[in-house]
């Protein structure tokens, strides 16, 4: 049985046990996510990188490169969380509502949309997941809506909400005023499909694809920094590229 | 002179020298630890899109694991996001460490003893011909053999690299300079993931040559006091 006092164990026969237990037992406390004790840890180290991310790496004026519409993809995958492709029952009857810290709330229909000065780019989107694709958009820049709406100077964030079964993202403004942050009404030269967004969704070369909210409902200026489907899950909340 | 008490495991006239300081030993295990859940983790990240190039063209280049097949004990994070913040918090240990590493290097002036320089070629070639037994005598070394110096100074720039094109593909917008230099950001990608492949595979080498050449070496990394057959300095 054991003796107390563990001849042939040394100091350094410790140190190397301690070697492997510690790194071992640390990965087989936190294979999944980190569990209670690291995720939240981590968390706190993503919220310095979306700082770094947003008041260090991203330059508001830098436009990302834009490419010839025969450098396309002709695979461009499309993601919803809803089962079916979400699909409104009165496409006439839609509007984007936007509103929240602003001077003058409004509505605004596609064809209000529609007659404001467009932007068209072919740029990379980047996936989360690794991938690209080289695609034409065309809408409204968010800023033009913007200066429609006069946000208050509390307004420190933006909220889009959409109608794919609560999906909602949150942004900082400075991503939200860069020129090439779109309200997206067609891809490729035509009115975005249901698969795509329809009638408007989000559009940005600057951000990974999980923030830019298809279906779009509403677009509200906020003082706090609201969060996201994907962001209160664990996923970075800045989402910048 | 005072008399050291006899090691039974080692011979009695093994010299002991101080061969680490303590700021390298550090940044070694820190540097292993970390390095190892950064790849846990990118492993993990890489199963979202487990290929090289576009959705619709898989780039001709090598990759063993195209398609996936990552065993799940060899992954960390669990799923995407999981996988993201356990290698984004990595990161900062990471690239710190090296910096540390390398700024103790520059002002210790130990950076002489570890960067291969055009001089130490030719007894690279020397220290090659004895590892194949073309040559019987081992050929004089001061700290480090000329093959452990092109070892040592590989793997730092190897850990630029793979801090470099991490960057890349982290911001690649913002990083765009970066991108191109890489040649794209699908080149960055597999770059990043060639580092991997090439710190596992040096890892591999590195133990065991420590192991069979050298054991005496992995006792100095730890307490810093070296006793082994290479006892000289530089």
């Amino acid at each position: 049985m054991t003796d107390p006092h563990t001849p042939g164990l040394a100091r350094r026969d410790f140190l190397r046990l301690g070697l492997v237990a510690g790194p071992a037992s640390l990965v087989a406390a936190c294979g999944w996510d980190g569990g209670p004790l690291i995720k939240p840890r981590l968390q706190a180290i993503s919220r310095l990188n979306d700082w770094v991310g947003e008041k260090i790496l991203l330059s508001p004026n830098r436009l990302a490169p834009t490419y010839a519409t025969s450098a396309r993809s002709t695979t461009v995958p499309a993601y919803f969380i809803s089962d079916d492709v979400p699909t409104l029952a009165q496409p006439s009857a839609w509007s984007l509502e936007v509103g929240g810290l602003v001077r003058r709330p409004t509505r605004l229909t596609l064809a209000m949309l529609q007659a404001l000065p467009s932007v068209t780019y072919t740029v990379k989107h980047h996936c989360v997941e690794g991938w690209t694709a080289i695609a034409t958009w065309t809408g409204v820049p968010v800023a033009t809506v913007a200066a429609l709406v006069e946000p208050l100077p509390a307004a420190r964030h933006l909220r889009f909400d959409s109608f794919d079964d609560g999906y909602f993202n949150g942004w900082d403004l400075t991503s939200g005023m860069h020129a090439q942050t779109i309200l997206a009404y067609a891809f490729n030269d035509r009115p975005l499909s249901p698969e795509r967004g329809a009638p408007l969704r989000l559009y940005s070369p600057i951000k990974l694809g999980y923030k830019l909210t298809k279906y779009l409902t509403r677009m509200s200026f906020t003082a706090e920094r609201p969060g996201g489907y994907w962001e209160d899950q664990g996923y970075p909340w800045l989402g910048g590229v | 002179m005072t008399t050291v008490p006899a090691d039974t495991n080692l011979p009695a006239a093994a010299p002991a020298v101080r061969r680490h300081h303590g700021v390298v030993r550090l940044a070694h295990w820190l540097n292993a630890a970390t390095l190892a859940g950064m790849i846990a983790s990118g492993l993990q990240i890489y199963l979202a899109f487990p290929h090289f190039g576009t959705k619709e063209r898989t780039y001709a280049l090598p990759n063993p694991w195209d398609g996936g097949g990552i065993p799940e004990a060899a992954r960390l994070g669990g799923w995407l996001a999981g996988g993201l913040n356990w290698h984004f918090a990595l990161a900062w240990p990471f690239v710190i460490t090296g910096l540390v590493y390398l700024l103790f290097l520059a002002f210790s002036g130990e950076w002489r003893s570890l960067l291969f320089r055009p001089r130490d070629v030719r007894p690279a070639i020397d220290m090659q011909l004895y590892y194949l037994r073309l040559r019987k005598q081992h050929p004089p070394q001061g700290k480090h053999n000329a093959l452990q110096k092109a070892a040592y100074t590989f793997i730092v720039a190897l850990g630029a690299a793979s801090a470099l094109s991490g960057f890349a593909i982290y911001k690649p917008v913002q990083l765009a300079w970066l991108v191109t230099l890489l040649g794209g950001f699908e080149l960055a990608r597999y770059w990043h993931f060639l580092a991997v492949w090439t710190f596992i595979a040096f890892t591999v080498l590195h133990v065991v040559l420590v192991f069979t050449v050298d054991p005496a070496s992995l006792r100095a990394m730890i307490t810093g006091w070296y006793r082994g057959r290479f006892p000289s300095h530089d």
